[in-house]
């Protein structure tokens, strides 16, 4: 009976392990063994050589690309928290309805209706040089030359990020703060503390883990876009995905896939420090 | 019942389907106008040949399906290196097929079943547009366009029976402008990098070819004595790079282009006023009503050529009708149909029989034109009196500078360019 039950519990178990095998293991088990082979112009051949490393490790602009990632992914994730905490602050403790906080909740998601790639180019005719925010602020006296970092820099490549992904950052957010017990709020006000006293103390510390949800999300979805940075940029910036693209475009399988293995072991362990400071399984 | 019924509609569907099979796979007499119909072969290649219009018209002169696939440079250099099974003709240019000859996945042509092989123009064969003319630097589509023997991998010093690629359409390329925003004669290429045009200034964004404009900007300036622009020393490639590093630090480009349209909506915009450019992206910036001239320039053109080449797993049928394609490419109808947006065909004088004097005379010839000149999907692209931006056939084939390459020291300058683009 014992025997039995054990047998059965792993033919339960079998469907997703065979699935995250074949789907998520075995093709990052091919991506690190293909970083070790080499290339020739037209081919990639089987070997074990550090030559790929080695190229990745020795060029300054390695670690000049992984400065742009850091700094892409810490400047959005600034700003997406703080967007994305106040949302989910508003849309959780102000609204009381609840159909007003469905309802406002639904409007913050349309955006997503249409495609990434949409929503990120149509910033391009606006920031323009003769792009309505210019001509804009031309007519209203306030600039008299148009705007030039205003797009294909790096302030248009942030803007799109978050544009992009703020809505990562509310959800969870939103979620956790919903779950709070209102009589702990309650409590807090009895007990003499202020507005910025209860969010400190209560309502922050007990978003945590929604915070921790949203960054995961936000920093690995930054840390891996390659796109938004080429169109927003001009191609005129990299990071590490821009890197990976351009290898894949030019047949340089190998080095793609050692630039991919070090960005993962990189975002996995930017993942592993943040889950020790924050529990998010209370939360699942 | 829903259920069963579902399950019955399946099986009579399974049977049908597995009559189909066995009719065609039994041996069968038909006819070969019959067979034909039911031939589809796939082709890829950049957009400026994969042309709804020509699968239309191949359906309608020679009966067969031509699936046509667009996709950029380099993606069509990935498939044709990697993905031999996902196509049976490839429409690519001369440098990526240096690059993807040697894997050998595509098989050489018959010279002897082309029937216009003769009129082919002489860049192609010899290398020489007339007798007289010096070969230009760079990939020139002569020096990969034969192989000694069927399945070599190297390629043939002088014509022979055994074709690589079948040449179709070629162009000379030079910087694009909008006059209306410089206000001022635009003569070499060195203006490119002159300070003028900060933050205005554009390059593409597809290495082999990027790397010959930089170099003709480079030698224009009098900075880099190139032994062969097409076949880079590491140190020249360097000292390349460093120029064009240099003057992006300093924010010359307002961006990078590696499609098409992105170079029409930079130009359009006004975000750029000279960059690299395409001669029918010109004609689409121009079709906006806004002007834009293709500026010839005094150091000459940067020239490229395409061709179609057949996959090696090409046989039988499939491969007749891959012949009668190309015949049927050679024949005119699709010269004409280049020709009419400002690229050449490979047999100009076929193509004269589908065009009007008027657009034989302003596309090739270099004349004033007497009407107005329409693209072939009726846009008007010039009014009565316009002459084409750099004149005649001979005089812009003939003023080419060097051919987009791949150079000995490919793989380094991959990398120095991805630097580039970091930087």
């Amino acid at each position: 009976m014992l025997k039995n039950r054990h047998l059965l519990g792993w033919l339960q178990a079998s469907p997703l392990a065979l699935v995250l095998l074949a789907f998520l293991l075995a093709p990052i088990v091919m991506i690190v063994i293909v970083s070790f082979w080499g290339a020739t112009e037209f081919s990639i051949y089987p070997a074990f050589q550090f030559d790929n490393y080695e190229f990745l490790f020795g060029s300054p602009v390695t670690y000049r690309v992984f400065g742009a990632t850091f700094k892409y992914a810490f400047i959005t994730w600034a700003l997406t928290l703080s967007i994305g905490f106040t949302v989910a602050y508003f849309l959780a403790f102000h609204v009381r309805s609840q159909t007003m906080q469905i309802a406002l909740f639904l409007l913050c998601t349309i955006p997503f209706w249409t495609s990434n790639i949409i929503r990120m180019i149509s910033w391009i005719p606006f920031l323009g040089r003769n792009g309505i925010a210019n001509q804009t602020l031309i007519s209203w006296g306030l600039i008299d030359e148009p705007l030039e970092w205003l797009l294909y820099s790096d302030f248009s490549v942030i803007l799109a990020f978050v544009h992009l992904y703020t809505l990562f950052m509310v959800v969870p957010i939103f979620n956790t703060m919903m779950r709070i017990d209102r009589a702990l709020l309650e409590a807090a006000r009895d007990n003499g503390a202020s507005g910025l006293q209860t969010l400190r103390h209560v309502i922050l510390p007990l978003t945590k883990p929604g915070i921790m949800i949203g960054t995961i999300f936000v920093v690995t979805l930054v840390m891996g876009d390659f796109i938004t940075v080429r169109f927003m940029s001009g191609s005129q910036r990299a990071n590490v995905g821009r890197l990976i693209s351009n290898d894949i475009a030019l047949l340089q399988y190998p080095s793609a896939a050692a630039t991919a293995v070090v960005l993962l072991a990189t975002v996995l362990i930017m993942i592993a420090v943040m889950l020790r400071f924050v529990n998010i399984r209370k939360e699942l | 019942m829903a259920k069963s019924k579902v399950g019955y509609t399946r099986r009579s569907l399974l049977k049908a389907g597995g009559a189909a099979i066995a009719a065609s796979t039994l041996p069968a007499p038909m006819l070969w106008a019959q067979d034909i119909k039911d031939i589809t072969l796939r082709q890829f290649g950049t957009g400026v040949s994969n042309l709804n219009d020509v699968a239309m018209k191949v359906k309608e002169d020679l009966g067969f399906t031509l699936e046509m696939t667009a996709l950029d440079s380099d993606s069509v250099t990935q498939r044709a290196a990697t993905q031999p099974d996902s196509f049976d003709i490839a429409d690519i240019e001369y440098w990526i097929c240096k690059k993807v000859w040697p894997t050998g996945n595509l098989q050489a042509m018959d010279v002897s079943k082309i029937a216009n092989y003769d009129k082919i123009v002489g860049i192609f064969k010899s290398g020489k547009l007339t007798p007289e003319s010096e070969i230009a630097q760079g990939t020139a589509p002569h020096t990969v366009g034969f192989i000694p023997e069927p399945g070599a991998t190297t390629f043939a010093d002088e014509q022979t029976n055994w074709m690589t690629l079948i040449p179709t359409i070629y162009n000379a390329d030079t910087l694009g402008i909008r006059p209306d925003l410089i206000g001022r004669p635009i003569e070499s290429w060195t203006e490119l990098l002159n300070p003028e045009f900060k933050g205005k200034a554009s390059i593409l964004d597809i290495s082999s070819i990027g790397i010959m404009d930089m170099a003709m900007v480079c030698e224009a300036m009098g900075e880099i004595q190139y032994g062969d622009k097409g076949n880079m020393t590491k140190e020249e490639i360097d000292k390349t790079f460093a120029i064009f590093t240099e003057a992006k630090r300093a924010g010359q480009f307002r961006a990078f282009w590696k499609t098409f349209d992105e170079s029409v909506n930079l130009m359009a915009s006004g975000e750029v006023v000279i960059q690299s450019m395409w001669s029918p992206a010109i004609t689409a910036v121009k079709s906006r009503g806004i002007p834009c001239v293709y500026q010839p320039l005094k150091e000459g053109y940067r020239s490229w050529g395409g061709g179609i080449g057949l996959s090696s797993s090409l046989s039988g049928m499939e491969l007749d009708a891959a012949y009668e394609y190309i015949n049927w490419y050679l024949s005119g109808w699709v010269g004409g149909y280049l020709m009419r947006q400002g690229y050449y065909s490979a047999v100009p004088e076929t193509s004269k029989d589908y065009m009007s004097a008027n657009e034989w005379g302003y596309w090739f010839e270099g004349k004033e034109s007497t009407d107005v000149i329409t693209s072939p999907t009726g846009d008007v692209l010039a009014q009565a009196g316009e002459t084409r931006d750099g004149g005649s056939f001979y005089d812009r084939m003939g003023a080419v500078a060097c051919w987009n390459a791949v150079m000995d020291e490919n793989q380094y300058m991959v990398r120095k360019w991805n630097e580039f683009i970091a930087a």
